[in-house]
């Protein structure tokens, strides 16, 4: 029986072109959209193959660690004196970061369309190194892409991806960051179109990259859900994720978002603030516009140029967001509000002091503004965050701004 | 189809030989030198121009074209001062058409009707827009048909014959045969593949078949001419504006001549296209 969608549901998009309202589509060269189009009919199959779902769930729970904790933050907790704090502790699958979710699920897609070769972009490098660890497992040859700024200022990860058997190539165009990165990516697979495997990192780019990585993201918020509700008997009021593309955030939110009483936050990188350009946050201070395949919002000027940006976190150092979410603030679902790089390097002291967890500089975004909020809520309320990744790649830039010697 | 479209491919065809499209980036390195190379195309032996709107993030270019489109937007050039190297054209060639090229974003920001009325305003004959593809045809180019401008597919390997119906479709004006699965700037594929991918395209639509990525030489503009309507180059252009800046990146004396001279060049390799294949 086929079930029509509850009309006022938020979780029914895209639609059959991508859109996501106004936002999504497939904004690419003509050389790539055969391509798209057998990645959509590919992703159609997939989804309803119980072979496929069970070899997913299998290396989920054997190979990625599934499900994650959610874990409560007592001593955080009681410090901030507010809501109960719970965190989603994606650091502790295997990779460090929720990024392994998504390319499990592309590589088996990627291995079930008979392709031979990935390619990927990276910003912080958790997606680099999750894809290349895919790659590794499933024997395929790998090759990341990412900024040279990024390349120096994630040594670790680039390190981890070279041991991995990945051939990780610096771009230099721009501000050499994930937005460059992105470029050269497509350069690759418009080039290399018959044998290559494109392993989108984050829920943006061409239809149906948005919605194929927000469904594998997805396990986050429906495990997020069960366990809070295992927890505490009761939804949360309120779930919290950093956003850059925004995969770690669209996969704990849409598993809440028809939950009305769920507010729902996103927190995006506001840099050094948002009256100039060194900042990330697209939505509270960019328009809309059409880049990398989907149109969102981005940080442009007047005449429609990409702006470089800028963030202390690589993950976030990002000019767009992935289409569902400048929907969802459209539509008013979901609030964006933007950190600065210092709360962000506060928050993450913050949380390795008092509960011995490093994070990575994305979720620090989201801790700040936890650290913001908490307080103002009732010792009933409950939060969760998206503990998206560990901050083992962040030390050494954490160590640099702090002026710490290693 | 607009008048001066349909007017010079007739007029090319009536001389038995294939047309010569010449791309520059709109702006690189700056307005006025970029006028200069604009006027100075036809008479060097253009029949059609495609003028380059700069984008700072060029997904299908290679390094070449990447870098002109940067240099233009440190020129301070902006998608109306594109249309304005247009306007100023116009005012001495009322037939050289023109087509402009680049990606979307640029025009979205602008406002998809102010930009075709300014478009049409500014002479423009037609638009390639490489991020639109058949499936976003909403967007732009039906707005545009519906004003009288050209849209213009690319058509690659990868768009086989199942395909080929939806990509011609909406197509007008020409349409443009890239000769690879790549960037442009990138090495020329053997002809006679291109050949047979022409007359496959041609199978399915009377529209003239212009081929373009990789033709850098007159040998090889005179060999994708003897099966091509037209011959397309681009990357070729950007990068002889490229080699003759200062180093600072400002106009040099001799850049204005050294595109004609390469121009010429082309120009005489598409003239002796047919005579190859009749030979």
């Amino acid at each position: 029986m086929n079930e029509t969608p509850k009309p006022n549901s938020f979780r029914s998009g895209p639609d059959e072109d991508g859109r996501f309202g106004i936002f999504g589509g497939r904004f690419v060269a003509e050389t790539l959209m055969p391509l798209i189009l057998d990645l959509q009919g590919e992703w159609e199959k997939a989804k309803n193959d119980p072979a496929f779902q069970k070899e997913l769930a299998d290396l989920g729970t054997h190979y990625i660690g599934r499900p994650s904790p959610l874990y409560f933050a007592e001593r955080l907790t009681e410090h901030l004196g507010g809501a109960k704090i719970y965190f989603k502790r994606e650091e502790l699958n295997h990779t460090g970061s929720h990024k392994i979710n998504n390319c499990i699920g592309q590589i088996l897609l990627a291995k079930r369309m008979g392709k031979t070769r990935i390619i990927a972009e990276t910003g912080a490098g958790q997606h680099g190194v999750a894809s290349a660890t895919v790659a590794a497992r499933f024997g395929f040859p790998c090759v990341v892409y990412m900024g040279a700024t990024d390349v120096e200022r994630q040594a670790p990860n680039v390190f981890r991806m070279k041991l991995l058997g990945a051939e990780v190539i610096p771009v230099t165009a721009g501000n050499g960051t994930l937005k460059d990165a992105m470029n050269e990516a497509l350069r690759d697979w418009v080039t290399n179109v018959e044998d290559t495997y494109y392993l989108i990192g984050t829920a943006a780019g061409p239809h149906p990259y948005p919605e194929l990585v927000r469904d594998f993201q997805s396990v986050i918020g429906k495990e997020a859900r069960e366990q809070i509700l295992e927890a505490e008997g009761r939804l949360p009021d309120m779930v919290i994720a950093a956003v850059g593309g925004g995969s770690n955030a669209i996969g704990i939110f849409h598993p809440f978002l028809d939950d009305a009483d769920v507010q729902i936050v996103g927190v995006e990188a506001g840099g050094r603030g948002l009256q100039g350009v060194e900042h990330c946050a697209s939505i509270t201070a960019g328009a809309p516009g059409v880049l990398h395949g989907n149109r969102t919002y981005l940080l442009q000027d007047h005449d429609g140029q990409i702006l470089e940006g800028h963030s202390v976190s690589a993950g976030l150092d990002y000019p767009g967001i992935g289409p569902e979410h400048s929907w969802l603030h459209d539509i008013g679902r979901a609030e964006y509000v933007p950190i600065m790089d210092q709360e962000a390097l506060d928050a993450f002291q913050v949380l390795t002091r008092l509960e011995g967890i490093i994070p990575a500089l994305e979720p620090s975004h989201a801790l700040a503004e936890v650290i913001k909020r908490a307080p103002k809520m009732r010792k009933d309320q409950i939060i969760v965050m998206n503990l998206s990744g560990r901050g083992d790649k962040d030390i050494f830039t954490v160590a640099k701004i702090l002026g710490m010697d290693m | 189809m607009t008048v001066r479209m349909d007017k010079r491919f007739a007029a090319v065809k009536a001389e038995g030989r294939p047309a010569l499209v010449t791309y520059f980036m709109g702006g690189d390195p700056d307005f006025d030198t970029s006028l200069g190379i604009m006027k100075a195309l036809p008479g060097a032996g253009s029949d059609i121009i495609e003028l380059g709107m700069p984008f700072s993030d060029p997904m299908a270019d290679g390094p070449a074209v990447q870098m002109a489109g940067q240099r233009a937007l440190k020129g301070g050039q902006t998608l109306s001062k594109t249309l304005d190297l247009a306007a100023r054209f116009r005012e001495t060639d009322n037939d050289t058409p023109i087509v402009m090229m680049g990606y979307y974003n640029p025009i979205y920001v602008y406002g998809v009707d102010k930009f075709l009325d300014d478009a049409i305003a500014a002479g423009i004959d037609g638009l390639i827009v490489v991020d639109l593809p058949p499936e976003m045809d909403d967007e732009l180019c039906i707005p545009a048909l519906a004003k009288g401008i050209n849209f213009i597919r690319l058509a690659t390997p990868t768009t086989d014959d199942k395909r080929l119906p939806t990509v011609l479709k909406n197509t007008s004006g020409f349409v443009y045969y890239v000769s690879m699965n790549g960037i442009t700037g990138s090495a020329l594929p053997d002809p006679s593949l291109i050949a047979g991918a022409v007359k496959r395209i041609k199978g399915h639509t009377d529209l003239p078949v212009c081929v373009g990525f990789g033709v850098k030489t007159a040998d090889h503009a005179k060999a994708i001419g003897a099966s091509a309507d037209g011959v397309v180059v681009g990357t070729a252009i950007v990068q002889q504006i490229a080699g003759s800046l200062t180093k600072d990146g400002k106009a040099g004396p001799d850049t204005v001549a050294s595109v004609v001279t390469l121009v010429r060049g082309l120009a005489t390799g598409v003239r002796a296209a047919r005579l190859v294949a009749a030979e």
